[in-house]
């Protein structure tokens, strides 16, 4: 009997450590991050001393290793946003529209054999999908549609939204899938059609799965850097078309900050850049929560 | 009250990939009348049951040889719309599964799948329909709150309802009441009742007393085999064969 509560109070120590370890843990990663993003508003905020927050954000021109420097990042963050919503109108109805057949209308031995092969395509380095877009689709671009470069925003957003689709279709198809069969049985057994049923049963019902899909698919373009490094163009310009070549917020980064000299206005502007960025990814983060929150459909009945 | 011959099965035979799940079944079901099917798991009931509106459709290695004659008109010809069938034929599952949506749209959904735009028309079967599957007063008030924050019975008479309101002539029971407590039960049952005097009903139940309860008619399956087919009072009362009697006394299944 003693030796039994001895060995009570054992494991009950041994618990309470385990504990500890595990809140340790993750106290280290979220002090690590919290650190990351301190960092960065520590390095990027100086700006705001030599521009004002509005001409950082909207002014037209970025020069900044001009005398006297311009740092206007508004064509930077046109940049990004057309190149990311260009790509998400490529990327979303591939993306989703292949997880449907996947789910829906392939037979099961193509979905075991074609859902790996998406998912593969996630593990394509960046570097090698920029080569691809600068060597391939650039010259291709450039014959078919007559135009000085093909290193511009459509290729760029064709190659960030070929990276983006796995992302998309696997999640998709994983919240497609998760849609209970006797929510499509009660749809069929009323009359309607494989379609309707998609339309108005399993889509509905996996929308925040989708949603969720779509951002990460998007958080994914919007901060990629070296696809958008190498083919975006690299022209700090406010692109009047699609063909334009531009310079997104990453590449921008990248780009510099091997230059800029240490703590120089140029360097706490890549920083303000930075912030920027990280406002838009944490944007697209609480609207993914807030959708899928939203639209969250609990599946089958619950007894 | 009047009984016509609704759904003739002749010689159905019905196999998984290489497994015959029915042998040979013959069976006629005549409207206005409740037809129970009895038998232990895997006996092949719901399998018969999913045959009448082409459920089994969705497996794609099953196989149907004979023929199901809904009002003479063979069910699996191929010139047959499967969802015109569908319509006529409703179902109501094992497992309440209302869609996530508002119980009024639930009710609509069948409505508007065939099609049906009026809006006059649409509140107007819905409540039709709740008022059949009596949850109409239990739901009146919040017509447009989720279906999901019903009880479990309430959903299955709210799923009831919703294979109603597109006035199907048959509606075929999948064990509607075995995921349910008993006063959700005898709700279901009391419904039953009332709903033959207007529509053909096929039930499938695991529960002999529920058979014997709400049923006309009774076919009792074994192993893929219709074993014995009778007035529900004769098949328990004074079953032909042995096989028969020592399943509903409980000596087996």
């Amino acid at each position: 009997m003693r030796k039994n509560s001895q060995t009570g109070e054992g494991r009950q120590r041994k618990e309470r450590i385990i504990r500890f370890f595990f809140f340790s843990v993750a106290l280290t990663s979220i002090t690590i991050l919290t650190l990351i993003v301190v960092f960065l508003f520590w390095e990027g905020l100086p700006i705001f001393c030599k521009v004002s927050v509005y001409d950082f954000l909207f002014g037209r021109y970025w020069y900044p290793t001009d005398d006297p420097p311009d740092f206007g990042i508004f064509p930077l963050i046109v940049a990004s946003l057309t190149v990311t919503a260009m790509s998400a109108v490529i990327s979303i109805p591939l993306g989703v529209m292949t997880a449907l057949y996947l789910t829906e209308s392939a037979s099961a031995r193509l979905r075991e054999w074609v859902k790996p092969i998406v998912e593969l395509l996630a593990a394509l380095p960046s570097v090698v999908i920029g080569f691809f877009g600068m060597v391939i689709v650039a010259p291709f671009l450039q014959e078919i549609f007559n135009i000085p470069t093909g290193l511009n925003l459509f290729n760029a957003s064709l190659m960030l939204a070929f990276m983006s689709v796995p992302t998309i279709c696997s999640i998709s198809e994983d919240a497609i899938y998760s849609v209970p069969l006797e929510l499509k049985e009660a749809s069929l057994a009323l009359g309607a059609t494989q379609w309707e049923t998609i339309a108005r049963v399993i889509l509905p019902a996996s929308l925040s799965g989708i949603s969720t899909a779509i951002i990460l698919g998007m958080s994914r373009a919007i901060g990629e850097t070296m696809v958008v490094l190498m083919i975006a163009g690299g022209a700090a310009q406010l692109p009047s078309s699609i063909f334009d070549p531009v310079r997104p917020m990453p590449a921008s980064i990248a780009a510099e900050m091997a230059e800029a000299p240490f703590r120089s206005d140029h360097y706490y502007a890549l920083f303000a850049t930075g912030v920027v960025l990280f406002a838009f990814t944490l944007l697209f983060n609480l609207v993914s929560e807030h959708i899928s929150n939203k639209y969250r459909q609990v599946g089958a009945a619950t007894l | 009250m009047e009984h016509s011959l609704k759904i003739k099965i002749k010689n159905l035979v019905f196999y998984y990939g290489n497994f015959k799940a029915l042998h040979d079944i013959s069976l006629d079901i005549y409207t206005n009348q409740v037809t129970a099917f009895i038998g232990p798991s895997g006996c092949g009931k719901s399998t018969l049951l999913r045959c009448l509106n082409r459920m089994n459709d969705l497996i794609p290695i099953s196989r149907v040889e004979g023929r199901i004659l809904l009002d003479n008109k063979n069910i699996n010809d191929p010139n047959v719309d499967v969802v015109t069938l569908r319509r006529n034929v409703g179902m109501v599952f094992q497992k309440p599964n209302p869609f996530p949506k508002s119980i009024f749209e639930n009710v609509a959904y069948g409505l508007r799948v065939n099609g049906i735009k009026d809006k006059a028309y649409i509140a107007n079967q819905v409540e039709k329909s709740l008022i059949q599957a009596a949850i109409w007063d239990e739901v009146k008030d919040r017509i447009n709150d989720s279906a999901l924050g019903l009880s479990g019975g309430q959903q299955q008479r709210l799923c009831i309802a919703r294979a109603l309101a597109i006035e199907p002539e048959v509606v075929l029971m999948d064990e509607p009441a075995s995921a349910l407590d008993p006063i959700a039960t005898q709700k279901i049952e009391e419904l039953i009742h009332q709903l033959k005097k207007s529509y053909t009903i096929i039930i499938v139940t695991h529960n002999m007393q529920q058979a014997a309860r709400v049923s006309d008619i009774t076919a009792f399956f074994y192993l893929g085999k219709l074993i014995e087919k009778d007035d529900t009072e004769t098949l328990f009362t004074k079953p032909k064969l042995q096989q028969t009697e020592d399943y509903i006394t409980g000596r087996f299944g």
